[in-house]
């Protein structure tokens, strides 16, 4: 017991080999974890961006390419930041060595982070690499940093918890499929990653505004280019409340042993 | 103190089936005990809630003196778990299987670096450190499962069905490796279903059967309880008749083999003097079938009636030990 560590220190200890177990099985497959992100953004930036987008000539005071980036980029952070946790989760699940981490003294809560942080990571690389592909395209100019990164990493936290808790209900590869493909991309898709709200008639505006999606994209886009459909603190604090609800149902899941104890 | 103390202890999967019919139970510091059953007895549930594997849902179980419920961290930091089923990522390497496993433990990477060369080379991995865990024969999983569970070095190693389906070799290894375990302190809790394994390694033993606790007593105590033994000579010449000998029952199995029940009361030497005073010659002699498994299958099949598929003694299969007359 004595060269265990006590309390934080161990706990700590415990995080970071959760964390840094899901870094490495991130990078280890990356052509199956970045690659398709990076390819498929630069397939948009390509046709939307440079082809269509040069017809379409401006969008919320922006060039179409200009206002599609941070939308493209978000969705990167979204997708990837889901999938690595939902992939990597219920891989342990199925394959039981999510019980290495049930035996062991690690308390819910640094599991929990433990794979949060990884699917952040998994986030922000993929938006970072997006970033860089959009550099090829168009200027890149940051508007505020410090709104930028609160955006994007508390986006991909918001995101590794619904993924999370996917995993956990998860019963076959097939479930872990359902809500990326029938609720994630249509909710960024009509999150005004590709337009601004006000070309919607009034009633669909009013729809749109019950999409979470919309708010992280408007504050991005804030964050980098001082423009936003919405108050950017309103998106912050709507982001917040999903984080808090998400990430205590996940631990109430946890605590329960739903799909992980019998 | 005891390693474990368990009460009451209930569990009810969804679906309504009752795994476990109030299971009280406990084991000392420092014993070596085993924990046998018929297929479904409730074994690897018993041993997924003292892991924190399964929800009991009711009881008690203490470890070294701490509740479950109540300090679940310190409880689970005493145990260390060979589950049945492997349960490994098998694209990981060898090597960092028990360095996660450690880290997950609390345990420092530099600390937790020891620990694995020290457990991978006891258990004579160390050279497949680097090894996909996919690429491991089943023989090397069982273990590193074994290497993995006391990379936290637990008080109280718990085993389910540790040797199942490995080698004689390894598994007289791992044998070795467990009692010197057991020498140097840790309590160690093993399932088995080859009773020859628990006779050799166990001082303790509870027979659980149908989810409750058929019997709890010490190895000798159990193995007192065999009156008779049955012994399967073979014989040097060919035999046409069957001798009397008295107090020996005697069955012909074919010319040359000769089957012998005695009680406890008559020893093996004056079983070959009478039989040398008929003429009867002795190449070797085994073991109808090992001792405790008798008593084994007498008991679960007095305890489960018709529940339990009928054991008779005589058709079950043979235990291979020999012994050279
Ligand atoms: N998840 C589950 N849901 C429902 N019933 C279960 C579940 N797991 C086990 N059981 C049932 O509980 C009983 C006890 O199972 P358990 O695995 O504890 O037996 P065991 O003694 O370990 O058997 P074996 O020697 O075959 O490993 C069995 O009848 C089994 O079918
Ligand atoms: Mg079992």
């Amino acid at each position: 017991m004595s060269r265990q560590g006590v309390g934080g220190y161990r706990h700590w200890i415990s995080f970071q080999t959760i964390f840094v177990k899901e870094i490495l099985r991130f990078t280890r497959i990356w052509v199956q974890t970045i690659l398709p992100s990076v390819i498929t953004t630069t397939l948009y930036f390509v046709i939307f961006g440079r082809l269509i987008g040069d017809r379409i000539g401006t969008m919320g005071g922006l060039d179409y390419l200009d206002f599609i980036v941070p939308g493209l980029v978000l969705m990167g952070v979204i997708t990837n930041a889901y999938s690595n946790v939902v992939s990597s989760f219920y891989s342990s699940k199925f394959s039981r060595y999510i019980e290495e981490l049930l035996v062991s003294p690690a308390p819910d809560w640094v599991i929990l982070a433990g794979y949060v942080a990884g699917g952040v990571a998994r986030g922000l690389v993929v938006g970072l690499a997006v970033m860089l592909v959009a550099m090829i395209f168009t200027e890149i100019r940051i508007h505020s940093v410090a709104v930028t990164l609160l955006v994007i990493t508390m986006t991909a936290v918001l995101f590794a918890l619904g993924g999370f808790i996917n995993a956990i209900y998860a019963n076959s590869f097939d479930d872990i499929s359902i809500v990326p493909t029938f609720v994630l991309t249509p909710l960024t898709y009509l999150g005004g990653v590709f337009y601004s709200i006000e070309l919607l008639p009034g009633f669909w505006q009013g729809v749109s505004l019950a999409n979470p999606v919309l708010y992280m994209v408007n504050a991005f886009r804030y964050g980098l280019q001082g423009v936003s459909d919405i108050p950017v603190g309103i998106a912050f604090g709507i982001i917040a409340i999903f984080i808090l609800v998400l990430g205590a149902f996940s631990l109430y899941l946890l605590r329960r042993g739903v799909g992980i104890k019998t | 103190m005891s390693a474990l103390d368990v009460k009451q202890l209930t569990k009810t999967y969804k679906g309504g089936f009752q795994a476990l019919k109030g299971i009280d139970l406990t084991v000392d510091e420092g014993d070596f005990f085993a924990l046998l059953g018929p297929n479904g007895a409730g074994k690897s549930t018993f041993i997924g809630i003292l892991a924190s594997l399964v929800n009991k849902t009711g009881g008690t179980v203490k470890v070294f003196g701490e509740d479950q419920d109540r300090t679940p961290e310190l409880v689970k930091s005493f145990i260390g778990l060979v589950p049945q089923e492997f349960n490994f990522n098998l694209f990981l390497p060898v090597v960092e299987v028990v360095l996660n496993q450690a880290g997950y433990y609390g345990i420092p990477r530099r600390e937790a670096k020891v620990r694995a060369e020290r457990y991978l080379k006891q258990l004579d991995l160390w050279d497949r450190r680097d090894t996909e865990m996919r690429k491991l024969s089943g023989g090397l999983k069982r273990r590193l499962m074994i290497a993995r569970a006391l990379v936290h070095e637990p008080r109280l190693l718990i085993l389910d069905e540790p040797t199942a389906g490995v080698d004689i070799e390894i598994r007289r290894s791992m044998w070795t490796f467990l009692r010197e375990l057991n020498a140097r302190g840790t309590t160690i809790i093993l399932t088995t279903h080859y009773l020859e394994e628990a006779e050799s390694l166990c001082r303790n033993i509870a027979i659980i059967n149908h989810g409750e606790i058929a019997e709890r007593t010490s190895m000798l105590t159990l193995l007192d309880r065999l009156n008779t033994e049955t012994f399967v000579l073979n014989l040097k010449g060919r035999l046409s008749e069957l001798p009397e000998l008295g107090g020996f029952v005697l069955q012909h199995l074919d010319d040359c083999t000769l089957e012998v029940e005695m009680s406890r009361r008559h020893t093996i030497s004056g079983l070959f003097e009478a039989l040398s005073r008929n003429g009867i010659e002795v190449i070797s002699l085994r073991n109808k079938q090992n001792r405790l498994e008798r008593l084994f299958l007498e008991m679960v099949d007095r305890r489960a009636g018709a529940g339990w598929s009928s054991a008779d003694p005589a058709t079950a299969p043979d235990d291979a030990r020999e012994v050279i007359a």
